[in-house]
């Protein structure tokens, strides 16, 4: 990592990039929670959201994360400590494996290398291992029945994702997600490369699976059978507070966030502007201009609120799915659709 | 799957979104939230709320028709008769109740208005006024001389609608 032109230590790029990993994580977290949370959900409900705690409400979530703190950490007599606690923390743990992949600049990203859409892809369902260990150890059988809920869902739209990933992979031809954005950035629409190639264009299909797809892990409200809190009382959440809870809580929206930051690498050019428009090399790393390694984290951020404004809107939209509509909409529609899209690339990829 | 669902989800998105920008477009053109920011804006309540019960001391005859209908028994009245000058010159000194005490315990009563409407002498009357918590729960008991201060706040009934029954009366 040669930020700035500036040769660090090891230890001083460790220290950067647990530093760069928890904002990262935690910002776009506060950011959503606020914006979205608080405030698009009360304007759209015709409410003003917080009002009080600070400038419109806007220290509202350190009011939040202040209570939280003060609760009393409980568990049920005849929980699984062990598993309980971990829970939390593995859900956590897989937001901060997620960041690690993501580009945010020509040289700002925490790891770089081949199989980055792989790795992502096997990160990602680590966070259904957590809510499967919460919902087992918490000895209450609506926990039991979230989680159970939870890891069907999940498994079930994890095939959706991975289909509708594997279009724009066939078409960069490459995992690389760092050469997937410069690749976005430079390659021309029929020799005309002013707005470079963003992949939303050609794999729109895709685009609209993964984020269905990512909705779904997220158990964002259409699809938050696992979490129903009128029937399960918040399922896998049910038995935690305090602390705990607000690792759930800080998890579940910064795994938006970070979904939102893929979708955007992967579809809609990450961190880069058209290349054409500064006359960069896109084989050439180093003829990028080094203010992208703040411009870049910048873009990504627009681009991940553009994102995840889209997944509060359906959010707040929609209804719950039921159980068996859940599967059925998995299976039966987003598979299939991301089936024929990948074989519809690949007849293109080959054909061009 | 029947009918095409799309334009309905669709339809779905555009009502949140123009709630949405109703709420965010300035009060003053036409816009904003449901909510009153209650301490900071006061909400006024209709003019036929039921806030708070005024009483008109003079008209009590002390006939304990209200605290016999209370559901609550949260009226409490003790009176004296007193000798009042007669109506007409010549005639006997009248005996009338004076109140000693006209007590309403607010941390009982559940506004349910049935003393306003068994009053056959206009001597309860409903007033929108809402603001008189208190910190602790034995001052919502209010004596006569508060009840009568409520009375200012009682608006003005509203006229009778055209070819409305007139009140009998001598």
């Amino acid at each position: 990592m040669s930020l700035l032109a500036v040769d660090l230590p090891y230890w001083a790029q460790s220290l950067l990039r647990v530093l760069g990993g928890t904002v990262a994580v935690l910002l776009p977290a506060g950011t959503i929670v606020y914006l979205f949370l608080f405030k698009m959900m009360s304007f759209m409900q015709s409410r003003l959201g917080p009002m009080e705690a600070g400038p419109y409400g806007s220290m509202q979530l350190f009011a939040e994360v202040g209570k939280w703190l003060q609760k009393e950490d409980i568990a049920p007599a005849r929980a699984d400590l062990k598993v309980f606690r971990a829970a939390p923390l593995v859900v956590l743990m897989s937001t901060f494996l997620l960041v690690a992949v993501v580009p945010f600049g020509p040289d700002a990203y925490f790891t770089n290398f081949d199989a980055g859409v792989f790795y992502m892809l096997a990160v990602s369902s680590i966070s259904t291992l957590g809510i499967l260990m919460a919902g087992w150890s918490s000895a209450n059988k609506y926990s039991l029945l979230g989680g159970l809920r939870a890891a069907g869902q999940l498994i079930a739209y994890e095939l959706p994702m991975v289909l509708s990933v594997l279009g724009v992979v066939i078409q960069a031809g490459t995992m690389n997600l760092q050469v997937i954005v410069i690749k976005q950035n430079s390659d021309s629409i029929f020799g005309w490369n002013g707005l470079g190639y963003p992949y939303i264009l050609t794999q729109f299909v895709a685009f609209l699976v993964f984020m269905i797809s990512v909705q779904a892990e997220l158990t964002q409200t259409p699809f938050d059978m696992p979490i129903a809190e009128s029937e399960l009382v918040s399922g896998y959440m049910t038995e935690y507070s305090g602390f705990r809870f607000l690792i759930f809580f800080i998890a579940e929206f910064a795994t938006a966030g970070v979904f939102a930051l893929i979708a955007s690498v992967l579809f809609l050019g990450g961190w880069g502007i058209p290349f054409s428009w500064a006359g960069w090399d896109p084989t050439d790393l180093g003829s990028i201009d080094n203010w992208m390694n703040f411009g870049g984290p910048l873009i990504m951020f627009t681009k991940m609120m553009v994102l995840t404004a889209l997944i509060m809107w359906v959010r707040f939209s929609y209804p719950r799915f039921r159980e068996d509509q859940l599967q059925r909409f998995a299976w039966k529609v987003l598979i299939p659709v991301s089936l024929v899209n990948i074989m519809i690339t690949a007849i293109f990829k080959v054909a061009f | 799957m029947g009918k095409p669902q799309i334009p309905g989800l669709l339809k779905g998105l555009g009502v949140t979104l123009g709630t949405m920008m109703q709420t965010i477009k300035p009060k003053r053109l036409g816009g904003g939230a449901a909510t009153v920011q209650y301490p900071h804006e006061k909400e006024t309540p209709p003019i036929r709320s039921r806030g708070v019960i005024a009483l008109r001391e003079d008209n009590c005859t002390s006939c304990m028709l209200c605290v016999r209908s209370c559901p609550d028994w949260c009226i409490y009245i003790e009176a004296h008769k007193e000798l009042a000058p007669p109506r007409r010159a010549g005639g006997a000194p009248r005996k009338v109740n004076k109140v000693d005490r006209f007590d309403i315990d607010y941390a009982l009563c559940m506004y349910c208005g049935i003393c306003v409407e068994v009053c056959p002498f206009d001597a309860l009357f409903w007033s929108p006024e809402y603001e008189y918590s208190e910190p602790r729960i034995a001052d919502l008991l209010h004596d006569k001389t508060k009840l009568g201060e409520w009375m200012e706040t009682v608006p003005e009934a509203p006229a009778l609608e055209a070819g409305a029954e007139k009140k009998k009366g001598k």
